[in-house]
């Protein structure tokens, strides 16, 4: 397989909050990369820090009470965390694009979606204000939106939230940025709006070549859409891999626990479903080892002790699990390691 | 929209009559004859009372009044009695109404400078400077003001005239010593309402875009912040134009202050039920202006729901 | 690193202990919100000047040897001085204890109109806002046009018909301030009537009472101790205001407003006497605008993570 380039690497990434209690660290050393024209999902639970990562890219978070304790962002090559206000606002909106979870709110009521479309332009060369009309129009319609003249001239309150999501959609890709980032676009819709988003996205990065990374709790919607996907928990990357590998050959229990607690096509009559008991771990006070620990099935003492090492199982496939050790007894989850025992 | 300016112009209608009821018969029910002062006889006594028609029963009265006021007839005041209520209105309205406007100008205005500074260096020296101004203000009520104001930029140090109203240098303190309660709450208020705003999600969104933040500011913030400002606006105007009665004192200014008070001494029946129910019109039409324009600038309104 | 050794990757599983815990300090609404109005320094100053107040205005009168109405006629507009700690007034009334019976007139009729409005306002909004219907409707129409008429023209008017006085004064600034505190309750038990924790109660077959006193009211009553905290400055600022002009308390009696008018003769020459009940006036209001600021600061929900 042709070795495509990284759009976006994270290394090593650590952002924490001040609170009244003390400091809270949402970011736990989160490693990842987004190639050129791929969709890379992010799945976990709520408060597993994936909307927090995802507003780090673009350093949306407010800045107190949130704080960077270290690592890396590259995006082409150059580090976010160290460009100037200046440099990073070329960057939002014109090469990178965000998507908000909630449409409802995520609109500037008293402004017309036309021009907030437009306002992506202001202070951007390469474009004449003539022209900045027509690209808005032209990505209304691109992203689904019908009889656009009139909806270019409408308040966000006129609209349903379909139709806000889509306008949403267009502002993040109007300028063509080579990557987008969707926190949870479909949350607040319903499923068959949802459908037609998630299409649409597909549609976009066939056209447009965009990458895309996906930000859910839905494993519905990983499975529709994503190329590879990484698991988050506790702030941290547990596996990583192609959505197929991820489905079909879970490596982490925290993932396995997942797949089983969704209703399948396939699930008996009768049958229960198994949620994964208990709650995800305080971030206050952090657990020292794995923090699925306390709630795993194939918990051992070394679990609770020690942070677990990361192992390689194929090109794409990795999980960060003391049950893949040499030392670990025979189960379901260990896989052959092609390079055993190796960590990244 | 149409349905909006409906539905407030029919309020303002019934709260002018409710007004104007409350007040007729709280001002029958005053202690004290209007005519009783030693100067007049007996005779002359109950000849103005016929004339003014206190012989009647108190209903009539009622529809009488009311009659006359839709003809814009307030009726002979009983002090000045060969001037109609109408006309001292008209000589001492226009001095109440430039003080007051020229107020709320310079309370408005710099009211909301100040809440946009404190609200966009949050935390800081600046927004602390500015929060004290506001809580300093609001804790100094206009009359006070209007005296500190005349001694120290009047008396002491003779910077400014404390009294009359020849020119436009004498409408300094008094519009500074009204404005300086109303700009605090102003800007208070529009702080709050700017830190609101900020939480919101659409300047992250906005934020996303890579726009800088002075369009972020003014574009996204204070359009949207000005908003519960405007809703207020209606009351903050009543209390600016009713403060006007103890500044116009205070600085001997001619405007309907004066009037009230010693129609208020006088039981002057006539002038008190005359300028209170012109003054609560003339403050409800503010109030009801300023509905409509908050109903024109925020478009939920404007356009309505789909 | 600590070694690894093969006792270490035995599988135990779960540890039902440990699933659920939590670590973060737990904080009860009134905890929480006491913690974040003691942080707040320019409230705390405010609450101590306020009981510092109240204090002296219930004992310095008492311990005083000069009586409120006793006159000195040798020390007649005297500055303040060891024998007079605040000076007197134009007849050689001595200031302290003036001020401080002013006080307990002043500042017992913000608290009283404060909370008697407070109160009226609180259950006829709470009413209308819960049962709704026929009855929301009628009084919210009757509200909405008495809101529109501005309430110092009707105050003065009672006033004119009462005459002056302590009483007087409190029903007049109780015939209209009672509808700000009625409006705002309703819209707010209107909005936490459609809650979803108002629903499960109901549900579950708990009656009405009860939900209005074990749920609606603890919601709104971090809210209402604010709209308190910042009435009574305007209370006292009524006060003062129609005492300045005539209508008010009726000397001999005094209240800080009567004590402001009769200073304010003597701006030029003696302006002691318009200063010092001005100053307390100020004081008290700012420090209670300090501390309503700090109570609303504090039971705000949005505010929570940003100090």
């Amino acid at each position: 397989m042709a070795e495509k380039e990284n759009i976006l690497e994270l290394k090593n990434v650590v952002y924490s909050f001040h609170t009244y209690g003390g400091e809270v660290k949402a970011v736990r050393d989160v490693s990842f990369e987004v190639r050129k024209g791929e969709i890379l999902g992010i799945v976990g639970e709520s408060g597993c820090g994936k909307s927090v990562t995802a507003q780090c890219i673009l350093r949306l978070n407010p800045e107190p009470p949130g704080f960077f304790g270290g690592g890396e962002i590259l995006f082409k090559g150059r580090d976010i965390l160290k460009m100037s206000n200046k440099e990073i606002r070329k960057v939002r909106g014109g090469e990178i694009g965000f998507v908000f979870q909630d449409p409802m709110t995520s609109l500037n009521p008293t402004m017309r979606v036309g021009a907030q479309i437009e306002e992506v332009f202001l202070g951007r060369t390469g474009v004449t204000k003539k022209e900045v009309k027509n690209r808005a129009l032209e990505i209304m319609k691109l992203v689904g939106i019908s009889d656009v003249e009139k909806r270019y001239r409408q308040y966000p309150h006129e609209l349903s939230g379909g139709m806000k999501q889509r306008i949403m959609i267009a502002i993040a890709l109007v300028s063509r940025p080579s990557l987008i980032i969707c926190d949870e676009p479909t949350t607040s819709l319903d499923v068959t709006i949802e459908a037609q988003i998630l299409d649409l996205l597909l549609e976009l990065r066939e056209k447009l070549g965009t990458s895309i990374i996906m930000i859910t709790h839905d494993l519905g919607v990983i499975a529709r859409l994503c190329d590879r996907v990484i698991v988050m928990y506790g702030g941290k990357v547990v596996e990583r891999g192609t959505a197929d590998e991820l489905f079909y050959d879970t490596a982490h229990p925290y993932t396995k626990g997942l797949m089983n607690s969704i209703a399948k096509l396939d699930t008996a009559k009768g049958e229960k479903l198994q949620p994964i008991e208990g709650t995800p771990p305080d971030l206050f006070s952090p657990p020292v080892g794995c923090p699925f620990a306390a709630r795993c099935d194939y918990c051992m003492d070394v679990c609770n002790e020690m942070p677990p090492e990361v192992y390689q199982l194929t090109d794409e496939h990795a999980t960060c699990c003391w049950l893949q050790h040499e030392m670990a007894p025979d189960n379901d989850m260990k896989k052959k390691p092609e390079k055993k025992g190796e960590v990244r | 929209m149409l349905k909006y300016v409906t539905k407030r112009v029919v309020a303002a209608i019934l709260t002018v009559f409710a007004l104007v009821t409350i007040v007729f018969f709280l001002v029958r029910l005053m202690p004290g004859e209007p005519f009783t002062s030693a100067k007049l006889t007996k005779e002359v006594a109950e000849n103005m009372n016929s004339y003014y028609g206190f012989d009647k029963p108190i209903l009539e009265q009622y529809f009488t009044y009311m009659g006359n006021l839709l003809h814009g007839n307030f009726g002979y005041s009983m002090k000045y009695t060969n001037k109609t209520v109408n006309y001292i209105i008209g000589q001492t309205f226009p001095f109440s109404a430039d003080l007051g406007i020229r107020a709320l100008c310079l309370a408005v205005s710099l009211g909301l400078v100040l809440g946009i500074i404190a609200a966009r260096n949050r935390g800081k020296k600046l927004d602390f400077a500015c929060v004290l101004i506001a809580i300093v203000g609001t804790s100094i009520p206009d009359f006070i003001m209007g005296a500190l104001l005349q001694y120290f930029f009047g008396i002491k140090w003779g910077l400014l005239p404390v009294a009359k109203y020849l020119g436009i240098e004498y409408t300094i303190l008094p519009a500074c010593a009204l404005a300086f309660y109303t700009l605090a709450s102003v800007s208070r208020i529009m702080r709050s309402s700017m830190l609101e705003v900020t939480s919101q999600d659409y300047i992250k969104t906005a934020r996303s875009k890579g726009l800088s933040e002075l369009r972020i500011t003014c574009k996204h913030q204070i359009r949207n912040a000005i908003m519960p400002v405007m809703t207020v606006l209606g009351p903050t105007v009543a209390s600016v134009l009713t403060g006007t009665f103890v500044i116009e004192a205070i600085f001997a200014i001619p405007g309907m202050g004066k009037y009230y008070v010693e129609s208020v001494n006088n039981n002057d029946y006539a002038m008190i039920l005359g300028m209170t129910v012109f003054y609560g019109c003339f403050l409800v039409l503010c109030n009801l202006i300023v509905d409509i324009l908050y109903g024109v600038a925020d478009p939920r309104v404007r356009i309505g729901k789909r | 690193m600590a070694e690894l050794n093969k006792d270490m990757f035995v599988i135990k599983g779960k540890n039902t202990m440990k699933m659920e815990s939590i670590s973060r300090p737990s904080l009860s609404f009134w905890q929480d919100a006491w913690r974040r109005l003691r942080k707040n320094r320019a409230a705390f100053v405010g609450l101590c000047i306020i009981v510092l107040y109240a204090l002296l205005a219930v004992f310095a009168p008492m311990f005083s040897k000069y009586g409120f109405s006793d006159m000195d006629t040798a020390a007649m507009h005297a500055g303040p001085s060891a024998a007079h700690w605040l000076g007197c007034d134009a007849t050689g009334r001595d200031q302290w204890v003036r001020i401080w019976m002013g006080a307990r007139t002043s500042l017992a009729i913000g608290l009283f109109s404060a909370f008697i409005n407070m109160c009226v306002g609180a259950v006829i909004g709470g009413l209308c806002g819960y049962y709704g219907g026929k009855l929301d409707m009628i009084m919210m129409r009757v509200v909405d046009i008495l809101y529109g008429i501005p309430s110092l023209i009707i105050t003065i008017l009672v006033m004119l018909v009462l005459g002056k006085g302590v009483a007087p004064l409190i029903i007049a600034l109780c015939v209209v301030g009672w509808i700000g505190t009625c409006r705002f309750v309703r819209g707010e038990v209107y909005r936490l009537k459609e809650q979803d924790f108002v629903m499960a109660a109901k549900v579950l077959g708990i009656p009405d009472f009860i939900i209005i006193i074990r749920h609606i009211i603890p919601n709104i009553l971090g809210m209402l101790v604010t709209n308190l905290c910042m009435a009574i400055p305007g209370a006292i600022f009524q006060e003062a205001f129609l005492s300045y002009i005539g209508l008010g308390i009726a000397p001999p009696n005094c209240s800080w407003g009567v004590l402001a008018k009769e200073g304010i003769q003597y701006l030029r020459i003696h302006p002691h006497e318009i200063i010092i009940p001005a100053f307390f006036i100020c004081t008290t209001m700012l420090a209670l605008n300090l501390l309503g600021d700090g109570m609303r600061d504090a039971v705000d929900p949005k505010l929570r993570g940003t100090e």
